[in-house]
């Protein structure tokens, strides 16, 4: 099994970088280093695409000049395109998704004051239970 | 025999009731008459020492330890998760065939075909970007849709807020010979004057990034690059110009009015170019649109303009992240 | 060549543990920017040069300076500790 793992060494580099990615989500309780893992696996996924697309010995998806003019279209020169077109929109959106991701965690520290999300929790739940006080206290008042 | 049992059951009983230890002499009560509003409680009837009852004591000990062992769990088990998922994935990757090999099963007739027509169907020398904005423009499009309305919902989020606050309160300002004072409304920048040395290196670089950006994005169906990767070093070329000459200068020319109308024209443009076939019934192999020569500039049929309207919304969306994060606005 | 291939892949998992065991905000996330750097090296590599470029203005360039706005935000630019640890 370790010759075979050796063999592909792309794709399991990209295998552990997922696992890593994944315990980061996991186990961070930090909300930054939390997106940190998540582009971490994005990444890792994206490796496995394009190393699956790889041949060895041959040139990028460019369109190379044959010597009379014309363009070497045999399939046998170029890689395997598609991993690069899928990998391409990727990339891009996992920046959008950080960008939201971030912008929802400025918020949430706007509201709690804090990164790790155990702690946001606990002060959600203080405020609700501040707030049911209140609307209690309200409701003695109205009675009274 | 059945008096020991009888004994254990009640001690257990007690034990989950929270009742405390049996007296010798157990007087029981006589039952109140039903009548009368006011009775003792049942629990009153054995005039005994109340314990915590089995529940109480449980949530005694969760709000100890709870949290405690939770996180002990969740930890291992989250371990044990990756490990084994990991571990899956590895013995997966091992039976794949082996990494650069011209036989791997996904070098199929798809690749053939779109190695070996590309060139001549779509007229684009770089074949990622005949594939990703000829074959499979749509899904092109629709990932330029994420991106705009990733941009328009960090602007709600960051944007809104912000500006809500901030239009009726009174905001610290400085003016022009340093002295605080209040102002109704958000705040001035203020200019950061003394960075001589990033405006000089900004003064001459912008330039260079700005053309390199146009050169990837224009050269897209020629070379590596296209409307992603060129939209993105615009959009740093925007972020050099906000950082060494204050956001205000570039206010000036790229706000958010500008953004919304540049993002949702280039969208428009995008989606009425290649929603051609949807009304003209074809599968959009008769393209009125000619492919010119491979390898010139004005080659590849739409690819060019589909190009400049995705660098135009990759540039204008990251710039817009930029500002968001950095002043709340656009 | 092989090499190179395989000392950049070790890199790649260092700085992926590095970056989750790093207490201070800051440093995972220049850690992650020279991630990104050494993945776009590896699209080149992989003869994928789109893919490189565009890792390397998005992934190292961009996706870096939201994370570094967001840490100003939050003020912990410059600080020892992260408010967690």
């Amino acid at each position: 099994m370790l010759e075979k793992l050796l063999l592909n060494h792309y794709e399991a580099a990209a295998v552990i970088l997922s696992g890593i990615g994944l315990t980061n989500l996991l186990l961070q309780r930090n909300l930054i280093k939390k997106i940190i893992g998540l582009n971490i696996m994005d990444t890792a996924v994206y490796l496995f695409l394009a190393a699956k697309g790889y041949v060895a010995g041959r040139a990028a998806p460019i369109l190379l000049e044959n010597g009379s003019g014309g363009w070497v279209t045999s399939s046998s020169v170029y890689v395997n395109p598609v991993p690069a077109g899928l990998v391409l929109t990727g990339i891009v959106v996992s920046v959008s998704v950080t960008a939201f991701a971030l912008a929802l965690t400025l918020k949430l520290y706007e509201s709690y004051g804090t990164l790790n999300i155990d702690e946001a929790l606990l002060r959600m739940t203080e405020q609700q239970e501040e707030l049911e006080a209140k609307v209690d206290e309200a409701e003695e008042g109205i009675l009274s | 025999m059945n008096e020991e049992l009888k004994a254990i059951w009640r001690s257990l009983f007690d034990w989950v009731m929270g009742n405390g230890p049996r007296p010798e002499n157990e007087v029981i009560p006589p039952e109140p008459p039903p009548d009368l509003p006011f009775t003792l409680k049942p629990k009153d009837k054995y005039s005994r020492f109340h314990e915590a009852t089995l529940k109480e004591r449980y949530s005694q000990w969760v709000e100890i330890h709870g949290l405690h062992i939770f996180s002990i769990v969740y930890s291992g088990l989250s371990v044990l998760t990756c490990v084994v998922v990991v571990s899956l994935l590895l013995a997966t990757v091992a039976e794949l065939p082996p990494f650069g090999d011209e036989k791997n099963p996904a070098n199929n007739e798809v690749i053939r075909r779109y190695v070996e027509h590309g060139g001549h169907e779509t007229g684009a020398q770089n074949i990622v970007a005949g594939l990703i904005l000829d074959y499979r423009a749509f899904d092109t499009f629709g990932e330029s849709a994420v991106l705009f309305t990733a941009a328009v919902s960090v602007l709600m989020i960051l944007g809104a807020s912000r500006r809500n606050k901030q239009d009726n309160e009174l905001s610290p300002n400085v003016n022009e010979d340093g002295k605080n004072f209040l102002q109704r409304g958000p705040p001035i920048k203020t200019f950061r004057k003394d960075d001589a040395i990033l405006r000089g290196v900004a003064t001459l670089s912008i330039p260079v990034i700005l053309m390199m950006g146009c050169v990837v994005v224009i050269n897209g169906h020629l070379s590596p690059g296209g409307g992603f990767s060129g939209g993105a070093i615009l959009s740093t070329a925007l972020i050099l110009a906000a950082n060494a000459y204050g956001f205000e200068r570039v206010h000036d020319f790229f706000n958010e009015r500008t953004f919304i109308v540049s993002s949702s024209t280039a969208l428009m443009i995008y989606a009425l170019s290649k929603g051609y076939s949807f009304f003209t019934g074809a599968n959009h192999l008769h393209s009125i649109i000619p492919k010119g020569t491979i390898g010139n500039i004005l080659s590849g049929g739409l690819i060019l303009p589909l190009n400049i309207c995705v660098g135009l919304i990759v540039a204008g969306t990251l710039y817009g992240f930029y500002a968001l994060f950095s002043e709340g606005d656009m | 060549m092989i090499v190179i291939e395989w000392l950049l892949l070790i890199f790649l998992i260092v700085c992926a543990i590095a970056v989750s065991i790093s207490k201070n905000l800051l440093n995972s996330v220049i850690i992650f920017m020279s991630y990104s750097l050494v993945m776009a090296v590896i699209w080149v590599l992989l003869r994928s040069p789109d893919l490189a470029i565009t890792e390397a203005a998005v992934g190292a360039g961009v996706t870096s300076v939201l994370f570094f706005l967001a840490l100003r935000k939050i003020g912990q630019m410059g600080h020892k500790e992260d408010e967690e640890k």
